[in-house]
Formats: C-alpha cells, sequence, structure tokens
C-alpha cells in the first residue's frame, strides 16, 4: 500500500462512502456537546421528529455560560444571575435529559471546558474522529486523533445521522524541529507558528504537527498546540501517536479496559504518518529560535517575541496589511516602536480550553510562587479547566499559591476567554491572557487581549507588564 | 433551507481581512436559545456606539454612522464584499443567521475560513471566491445603487456594466443550494451504508463502538 499520512489513516478509517465527486460520509466516534451551539440542533431533531443515531457517542456539559465565582455555583443554575444564560444552560439539561444523554451538570466535579473534559476522562481516544459545536475541537487532534469544529447544522447532522459530509482536506505539515530553550512553553511554540504561516495558513488543510520539540511536549502541551491549530485557518490540528499519548490514556473512566485495551494500544501504534508520506504542504521551525511570545494586534497572527517592539505600519509596503496594522494599534492603543516588556496591563486570566490543564496551573504557580501581583493589576484570576483539575490544584497546594500572590482562584468554565459570562474586560482595559484569540471586543467590548502562555500571564501579573520569564530568577 | 438560484441586490464593501465572527455576532447574543433575531446585533461592536445586550430594543441605541452598514446608500443591501479569510475565528453558526436575518443573501471575497464557508451553504447563504484582484476592482467600482447579480447556476457575477465573472462552487453544495435541500434527509437515505460501516467498524475496533 502507499505511504499514507496520519490524516489519511484516519479519513481512510472513518469513510462510510464516497461520491463521485469525492463528497464523503465521514462516521464521527464522539460528539461533544455544550450549551451554546446545541439548543437549536435539538431543536431542528424535534421539528423533524428525528432522534440520535448513536446516543453513547455523546457526552455534554454546560461550560461557555457558567459563573466561576464560588456563591454562584453548589446549587445547580440557581446561582446564575443572567436570566438568558441561565436558561440555555438550563435548555442543555432538558435536552439532555429528554434524548438520555450523559451531561456532567454544572454541580458534577467533572465538569469543566469541554476540550479539558473529553481527554480527562478518556473520551477522546487515538484514532477517534472528535466533533464539537466548538472551533476549538481541534484540541483533540493532540491524541491522533480527527477532531474539529462544526457549526450548529452539522451539530445536527451528526445527532441525526453519526456522519458528517465533508470533503477531504490538505495535508500538512508543521515540523518544529529541535529543542526549545528554557522558559518557552508549547503556547510559545503554537503562537511562533501561526506568527510564520499566518491565520490563514492552514485554511482547506489538516495540520500535523511534528519535529522534536512536539514529540518532547506532554499530553497538555500538546493539546495547547493543536487547539490553536483554528487560529492558524486549519480546522483540524493531529500530532502522532507514541508513549506520552498511551501513558495519558490508561485508566481513565471512558479508556478501554482489559483484553480491549491491549487491542487498542497495539491498533493505536499505527496511527502515524507511514516513512515517506507525501504532505501538500510542509513547513519548518528551528525551536531554538522560538522566544516567550506575545500577540500585540487584533488576529493571533500579530505575534512577536518579548524582545521585539511593535511593528510600524509605514514599515509594510502592502496597503491593506498596513492599514490593518495601523487599525490594530488603534484599537490596541499602542505605539509603533513601543518595547513590548514595557506594556502594562490590567489584568490577568490564566484558563480557556488553551490553557488551564494542571501543567498550566503548575506552570504559573511556579512564576506567583512567594510573588505578590503588582498594584496596578485590578484582577488577576486563574481558572481551571474542570473540577478535576481544580481539584488536582489544590491537592498541590496551587490554589494557596495563586491566592496568597493575590489572584483569585476561581470554579472552572469558559470564563474570560469569550467573555460569555459575568468574567469579561471594560473598554480600554489590556488584559495579558492565556486563551486563544484576541480579536476586537472577545474578552468584552472595547478590551484589549495580549495572548501570552501561562508562566508569561503570571510574570505580567507580578511585574505589572510584559516580562520575558527568562530574565526571572 | 431557502433555495439559493439567481439573487440581484445592492453591493455593501466592508474593506477589511479576517473579519471574525466574533465581529459578525458578539458573545452575549449567543445564549439565544433560537436560530431567529440576530439581525439587529449583525456586527454589534461596529454598528453601535456602546454594547449592547440580548433583550434590548436595539432600534432605539446610538448607531455609529461611520460604520459601512448605517449609511444612507447601503440600506437594503443583500451582497456583502469584503477582503480575505473573511469568518474567521469561532465556529458559531449564529455569525450566519445574523447575516441571513439582516438580509445578506450572499458575500464576496477571496477567501473564507473553513468552518464559516460551510456554515453558509447550510442557510441558504451563498459565498462567493474571486480572485482579490476582481475583489479590488468591485471594491473601486461601488457607486450609489451599485448592484450585482450573482447567478449560481451558470457561477457567475455579473456586475451593473455587464461584466460577469466565473466563480467556482462544490457541486454538491451547489445541488443542495439550487434545490434548498435538506442534507440530514439526504444522508439518512444512506441509512443501511452506515448501519453496514458500524458493523465493520465494531469488529475492528469495538472499543469505539462501546
Amino acid at each position: 500500500m502507499a505511504t499514507r499520512t496520519l490524516y489519511d489513516k484516519l479519513w481512510d478509517d472513518h469513510v462510510v462512502r464516497t461520491e463521485a465527486d469525492g463528497t464523503a460520509l465521514l462516521y464521527i466516534d464522539r460528539h461533544l456537546v455544550h450549551e451554546v451551539t446545541s439548543p437549536q440542533a435539538f431543536e431542528g431533531l424535534r421539528l423533524a421528529g428525528r432522534g440520535l443515531w448513536r446516543t453513547n457517542s455523546i457526552l455534554a456539559v454546560p461550560d461557555h455560560n457558567v459563573p466561576t465565582t464560588k456563591q454562584h455555583r453548589g446549587n445547580g443554575t440557581a446561582g446564575i444571575e443572567d436570566p438568558v444564560a441561565k436558561i440555555q444552560i438550563e435548555t442543555l439539561n432538558q435536552n439532555c435529559e429528554d434524548f438520555a444523554v450523559e451531561e456532567f451538570l454544572m454541580d458534577d466535579i467533572r465538569q469543566g471546558i469541554v476540550h479539558v473534559i473529553g481527554p480527562e476522562q478518556g473520551a477522546t481516544l487515538p484514532g477517534m474522529t472528535v466533533v464539537c459545536g466548538d472551533s476549538h475541537t481541534s484540541t483533540h487532534g493532540a491524541f491522533g486523533a480527527l477532531a474539529h469544529g462544526i457549526g450548529t447544522s452539522e451539530v445536527e447532522h451528526v445527532m441525526a445521522t453519526q456522519c458528517l459530509i465533508q470533503k477531504k482536506m490538505k495535508n500538512m505539515r508543521v515540523s518544529v524541529q529541535g529543542k526549545v530553550g528554557a522558559g518557552v512553553t508549547a503556547k510559545d511554540i503554537v503562537l511562533a507558528i501561526i506568527g510564520e504561516i499566518g491565520t490563514a495558513g492552514g485554511t482547506g488543510c489538516a495540520i500535523e504537527f511534528a519535529g522534536e520539540a512536539i514529540r518532547d511536549l506532554s499530553i497538555e502541551g500538546r493539546m495547547t498546540v493543536c487547539n490553536m491549530a483554528i487560529e492558524a485557518g486549519a480546522r483540524a490540528g493531529m500530532i502522532a501517536v507514541d508513549q506520552t499519548t498511551i501513558d495519558y490514556i490508561e485508566g481513565r473512566p471512558f479508556a478501554p479496559k482489559g483484553e480491549e485495551w491491549s487491542l487498542a494500544v497495539e491498533a493505536w501504534q499505527h496511527l502515524v504518518s507511514d516513512e515517506g508520506a507525501e504532505f501538500d504542504q510542509e513547513v519548518c521551525l528551528d525551536a531554538s529560535k522560538i522566544e516567550p511570545q506575545v500577540t500585540w494586534g487584533t488576529s493571533p497572527e500579530m505575534v512577536l517575541p518579548i524582545s521585539a517592539t511593535v511593528p510600524n505600519p509605514s514599515d509594510e509596503s502592502d496597503a491593506v496589511k498596513s492599514s490593518g496594522i495601523q487599525a490594530a494599534l488603534d484599537y490596541m492603543g499602542l505605539t509603533a516602536g513601543e518595547s513590548i516588556d514595557t506594556i502594562s496591563v490590567d489584568k490577568i486570566f490564566i484558563g480557556s480550553c488553551t490553557n488551564s490543564r494542571i501543567e498550566d496551573m503548575r506552570e504559573a504557580a511556579q512564576i506567583a510562587k512567594g510573588q505578590t501581583v503588582a498594584s496596578n493589576i485590578k484582577l488577576a484570576m486563574v481558572v481551571p479547566g474542570s473540577g478535576l483539575v481544580k481539584q488536582q490544584a489544590e491537592e498541590e497546594g496551587l490554589d494557596k499559591i495563586f491566592i496568597d500572590a493575590g489572584f483569585e482562584w476561581r470554579e472552572p468554565g469558559c470564563s474570560m476567554c469569550l467573555a460569555m459570562n459575568a468574567d469579561r474586560l471594560e473598554s480600554g482595559e489590556r488584559c495579558a491572557s492565556t486563551s486563544n484569540r484576541n480579536f476586537e471586543g472577545r474578552q468584552g467590548q472595547g478590551g484589549r487581549t495580549h495572548l501570552v502562555s501561562p508562566a508569561m500571564a503570571a510574570a505580567a501579573a507580578i511585574k505589572g507588564h510584559f516580562t520575558d520569564i527568562r530574565d526571572l530568577s | 433551507m431557502e433555495k439559493f438560484t439567481i439573487h440581484k441586490g445592492l453591493l455593501v464593501p466592508l474593506d477589511r481581512s479576517n473579519i471574525d465572527t466574533d465581529a459578525i455576532i458578539p458573545k452575549q447574543y449567543l445564549k439565544s436559545v433560537k436560530k431567529s433575531g440576530f439581525g439587529p446585533t449583525l456586527f454589534d461592536d461596529w454598528r453601535y456606539k456602546k454594547a449592547g445586550e440580548p433583550g434590548m430594543d436595539h432600534s432605539q441605541r446610538e448607531i455609529n454612522q461611520d460604520f459601512v452598514l448605517n449609511q444612507a446608500q447601503y440600506q437594503g443591501a443583500s451582497v456583502l464584499i469584503a477582503r480575505e479569510n473573511f469568518g474567521c475565528g469561532s465556529s458559531r453558526e449564529h455569525a450566519v443567521w445574523a447575516l441571513t436575518d439582516y438580509g445578506i443573501r450572499s458575500i464576496i471575497a477571496p477567501s473564507y475560513a473553513d468552518i464559516f464557508f460551510n456554515n453558509s451553504f447550510k442557510n441558504g447563504l451563498l459565498p462567493v471566491v474571486l480572485g482579490e484582484d476582481i475583489v479590488d476592482q468591485l471594491f473601486k467600482e461601488i457607486d450609489d445603487g451599485y448592484e450585482l447579480t450573482i447567478d449560481l447556476e451558470q457561477q457567475k457575477v455579473i456586475t451593473p456594466s455587464g461584466e460577469a465573472f466565473a466563480f467556482e462552487v462544490d457541486a454538491f453544495k451547489k445541488h443542495c443550494m439550487l434545490n434548498g435541500l435538506d442534507d440530514i434527509g439526504l444522508t439518512l437515505q444512506h441509512a443501511d451504508d452506515i448501519r453496514a460501516y458500524e458493523v465493520k467498524r465494531k469488529q475492528e475496533a469495538p472499543w469505539l463502538m462501546a
């Protein structure tokens, strides 16, 4: 058989049928559901008198709208002050009850961000196709799965048919060669990749992340990288299976057990691109050249190393791009030529499906330990990705480190990544955020977002401005 | 789904690249459990002076006169033209629902983000891809009452002067749009194939079918 990429193998394993023009029905193994993009899909099923094709493929959890303050949690949806948000979560609860879908309710310790809990539970497995009505579903590709975000019409389609109508994407490989320096994290790697290929660099592609620096990452780090594949335009990002993958999954509640475990592990060994497999596009980065990254603009591709200065629109010859830079500087309240490490911030957000796993908590706590949040910081919040992440962090004493330093230690949810709940920026406020999007208004109308790693966010909290964590003793 | 065959409508220029779905419909409106009513909050942060909230009477809010959608000559526009990578970011189909609820039937841009592009076809909103030079030409030509004809059957965009630009479209997506087809119904015609796949898969990888 001809050599195949990891994506080719995942695709081939899931094609139910293909039409002459290449349009295929792709079988979906795991469907993750949350409150924001599912109500219209459930309603569509009801209106058409349709049921779920395979109920046990679905796992649901409320995450986008949930409050993250202790006083608003612990009593089901009763503590949600926003009546519209409350209705949406109650609608999810009702839909899951009506359609017999497994849901982790707000009070369940297993509740959390959908892209954190799937892997945590072993509900995401190598070789699976995973979908969710959320663009950051690409996260699950870290397990050698084909995972991508879908719209609500497609959510309904998967619910009713267990399939997606798709054409095969192109194969793209991004290799990060060599080793990263101290203080450079998975977040910095993926931001550097986006800076290199641009926000549309992976459009129409499934990206496989490869190379020594990727293989060196923990599963948490790999999830951070795959999470932001969509910020490079690729619906799906993925990383080949290795022992790190298998070790992470073993013993998780939804993972196969006993004889099935052995069979699965054997099958998963093949979830790598064959030697010599051809990619439509190849990009290589030198890991040793990657510095801690900070976004300065209103698109994730507007990113620079911490040692850089804010760009000057007049240095850009393309008129459309130049005006884009100017518009971003105006919105962000920055001046061309300003050193990035002198930009002071108002708020700190450590959380989101990009960076809210235990390793992220540890990385930030290491910087915060024994320090105090700077006096100009109005709010520094740490929002763990799930109840179980929170519990583990507390067992390790990380909550105490954060609280002693002046951070708020919150309940799990999407929180200020997209500010659907009460956690948000006021107009003009500047935030060092470990989330994934620095779009205008993303964290609150007029809010100014700079994307960074958890360590860089914690350091900004301590210093009151961006700082190179490699300089901290 | 509403059919799309041929549409003639006023063109509104939104001269930006990387227009993300957060800009098309801000997060606070995603709390709705409905598919309708998003039109008044399309491009909310750009269209109004102050942030809005769900449940407001949007007709009473102070509008931003500088924003192109608020300008007199573009009232009633049903075709929107923008720069590359339109619809990037969040998968929210609410972005498409906001555009269609406002009255937009077709978009013209050099490129789109994948999820938005797919979502559009599911809702009778036709995203047309034209080359950057053509998009640039159209931006320059736009004048009072500039109407484009978008002919899906012929795969052509026709300007007021009669100049026609051909565009590519996936054959299956075109078929569904022209006929307003519900693709769930189409897929369920292959229910036997799906069941056969499941039987085979249960043997190959039983842990996936538990």
